[in-house]
C-alpha cells in the first residue's frame, strides 16, 4: 500500500481505478480517461494532485537564494501576487526538477515540486540553503492540493469560497496567486486551461471536494491530467527532461533567464559553454499521420539522422496521436516514427496542439 | 464485476477462445481486461495467414496510456482478422465479448483449447489478482 491522500476514500467511493504514482495510491480514471478529458476542456473537472510537494522558502535572504537556486530569475516578478515557472539545475545543467515559484509576500515564497523527485529535491534545496544565510526551508506536509481546470473552472471554485473573497480570487490575473485566509490560490495549472491550483489545509478537503463535485466539478484522473498536458504541449519530468538533458535540449530554452549577466544561478556556466558550442536538438511536437500511437523512447527518423519521441499517446481532441520528440536540429517538417519495427510518416509542428478548448496546429 | 460468459474458455494472460462449429476458435479479450487497460483507441489485428504458437504475442491494442500484447491462447494460423477495429477500437470496451472480437484461428490441435481455464477457473483468477 502506497501513500494516501485525505480524499482517497472519496475516490474509491466514486469508482476510480487506483494505481501507484511515485509511491501514492492515486485514480488514474474514474471510468472513461477520454471522456474526463472532455470534460475539463468543455467545462471543468478537479484532480486531486495532493501527492505533489508544497515547500515554503522564506526569510530576509529568500530572494538571492532563490535567484541562485533556479534559472529562471523571480526578480522578474514585479510584486507579490505573482508565479513563475522555470528549472532547478545541478551544476551540469541538467535538470533536477521543474516547478512554479509563487511569491506570496515580501520575503515568503512557496515551491512546487514533482512528487517523484520529493527527496532529491528537498535534499537538494536544503543543502543549497545551509549554504545561503538568512533562509528557512519548510516542507508543508499536511497540506492538500487540488488542481481545478477547465473554461467554467473559477467560477465554480469562487462559488464554494467565503463570500468576502469571491471578487478578489476571480481577480487574480493568470500566473498570479493570492492566500485567502488558509487556502492558497493560484491561477497556473498543467491542462491548457484557465482554472485554479490551490493549497488548502488537509482537514477542509473532503468538504471543500464534495462542494466541487455538487458545482458540478467533475472528478478526473491522472490519466486525463496526462494526455491534457500533452496537448497543452507541456513537459513532463522524467519524460520529456531529466537530469541528463538541459533546459536547451527540453524546448525549456524560454525558462533560463541570461539577463542580468552577473546572476550565478547553479548551472550557469555549463548551460553557457553548451550555447556556445551550438545545441545539436531541437524540441518539437508531432502529429502521427499513419496508424498507431506515439510512446516514449521511439525512434524518430529524419533526414538529418535519428531523435527520439520523449512522451507520447492518444488525444482525445484530435483524434489522432501526437507526441513531443527529442529530433536533430536540422531535421524538416516530417519524419518517420518506428513503431513496432514498422515506420510510420509524422508531421513536425510547434507546441501546444490546444490550448483554452483550440486546436492551435493544422492537422 | 467483470462478465465472464459461462460458455467461453479462458487463458491466464486475460484472453477469451469461443469454439466455432466450423472448428475454428474466436479470440478477444476479457471484460476484465478491457476494463483494466481503460479506453482503447488503437487495435492492431493479425495478418490472416500467419502461424502462431501458444503464448506468442499476436496482436496489440493500445491504450490511451500504453500498448499491450495480447497473446495467442494455443498454437495456430490465423483465418480471419477483425480489422475494423484498427478504425474501431471502442468496440473492445462496449462490447468485448461481441463487436469487439480480434481474432479468428485454426487451433493446430483442437484438443489445447481443453487446456484453457473454464469460466469458474477464470473468475477465481480474477478474484484472486
Amino acid at each position: 500500500m502506497g501513500n494516501r491522500t485525505p480524499l482517497y476514500d472519496q475516490h474509491v467511493a466514486l469508482g476510480a481505478r487506483m494505481v501507484d504514482f511515485g509511491g501514492w495510491d492515486m485514480p488514474v480514471n474514474y471510468g472513461s480517461q477520454i471522456e474526463e478529458h472532455h470534460k475539463v476542456r468543455q467545462a471543468a473537472g478537479v484532480f486531486d494532485v495532493s501527492h505533489m510537494t508544497v515547500v515554503d522558502v522564506e526569510g530576509p535572504g529568500v530572494k538571492t537564494f532563490l535567484r541562485r537556486l533556479l534559472s529562471n530569475d523571480i526578480a522578474k516578478m514585479k510584486q507579490p501576487g505573482r508565479a513563475l515557472y522555470g528549472c532547478m539545475l545541478d551544476e551540469q545543467g541538467g535538470v533536477i526538477d521543474d516547478l512554479i515559484t509563487y511569491w506570496r509576500a515580501e520575503d515568503r515564497y512557496r515551491l512546487v515540486v514533482n512528487a517523484a523527485t520529493r527527496d532529491k529535491d528537498l535534499a537538494w534545496i536544503r543543502a543549497r540553503a545551509d549554504e545561503a544565510e538568512g533562509v528557512t526551508v519548510s516542507e508543508q506536509a499536511d497540506t492538500t492540493m487540488l488542481a481545478v481546470q477547465g473554461p467554467k473552472a473559477r467560477e465554480r471554485v469562487a462559488g464554494l469560497l467565503p463570500e468576502a473573497h469571491r471578487e478578489a480570487a476571480l481577480a487574480i490575473k493568470p500566473f498570479g496567486c493570492g492566500d485567502f485566509d488558509d487556502i492558497f490560490l493560484a491561477r497556473t495549472g498543467y491542462t491548457g486551461e484557465d482554472g485554479f491550483e490551490m493549497v488548502l489545509p488537509a482537514d477542509d478537503v473532503v468538504s471543500f471536494w464534495q462542494g466541487l463535485m455538487e458545482a458540478d466539478v467533475a472528478p478526473i484522473g491522472l490519466g486525463a491530467r496526462d494526455t491534457l498536458r500533452l496537448e497543452a504541449g507541456l513537459n513532463l519530468y522524467g519524460t520529456d527532461m531529466d537530469e541528463s538533458v538541459t533546459p536547451l535540449e527540453s524546448g525549456l530554452g524560454w525558462t533560463v533567464a541570461w539577463e542580468p549577466e552577473d546572476r550565478d544561478f547553479i548551472g550557469r556556466k555549463a548551460l553557457a559553454a553548451k550555447k556556445a558550442g551550438g545545441v545539436a536538438w531541437k524540441f518539437v511536437g508531432l502529429i502521427l499521420e499513419g496508424r498507431g500511437v506515439l510512446r516514449s523512447h521511439q525512434a524518430v527518423v529524419c533526414d538529418g539522422g535519428e531523435g527520439e519521441v520523449t512522451s507520447g499517446s492518444y488525444s482525445p481532441t484530435l483524434e489522432r496521436s501526437i507526441g513531443l520528440a527529442r529530433v536533430p536540429k536540422n531535421c524538416g517538417e516530417t519524419v518517420e516514427v518506428e513503431i513496432r519495427k514498422r515506420r510510420v510518416p509524422a508531421k513536425v509542428v510547434k507546441p501546444p496542439f490546444v490550448r483554452q478548448g483550440e486546436i492551435k496546429v493544422t492537422v | 464485476m467483470s462478465k465472464v460468459p459461462a460458455e467461453l474458455k479462458y487463458a491466464k494472460s486475460h484472453e477469451w477462445v469461443r469454439v466455432e462449429d466450423d472448428g475454428t476458435i474466436t479470440v478477444g479479450i476479457s471484460d476484465h481486461a478491457q476494463g483494466a487497460l481503460g479506453d482503447l483507441v488503437y487495435v492492431e489485428a493479425p495478418e490472416v495467414g500467419e502461424s502462431y504458437g501458444a503464448g506468442d504475442a499476436a496482436a496489440v491494442v493500445e491504450s490511451v496510456k500504453a500498448a499491450s500484447d495480447i497473446y495467442c491462447p494455443v498454437a495456430g494460423e490465423v483465418v480471419e482478422s477483425h480489422e475494423s477495429l484498427a478504425d474501431e477500437p471502442e468496440h473492445v470496451n462496449e462490447d468485448p465479448y461481441g463487436e469487439g472480437w480480434i481474432f479468428r484461428l485454426r487451433p493446430e490441435k483442437p484438443e489445447d483449447v481443453d487446456g484453457l481455464m473454464d469460466a469458474a477457473a477464470y473468475q477465481k483468477l480474477l478474484e484472486d489478482e
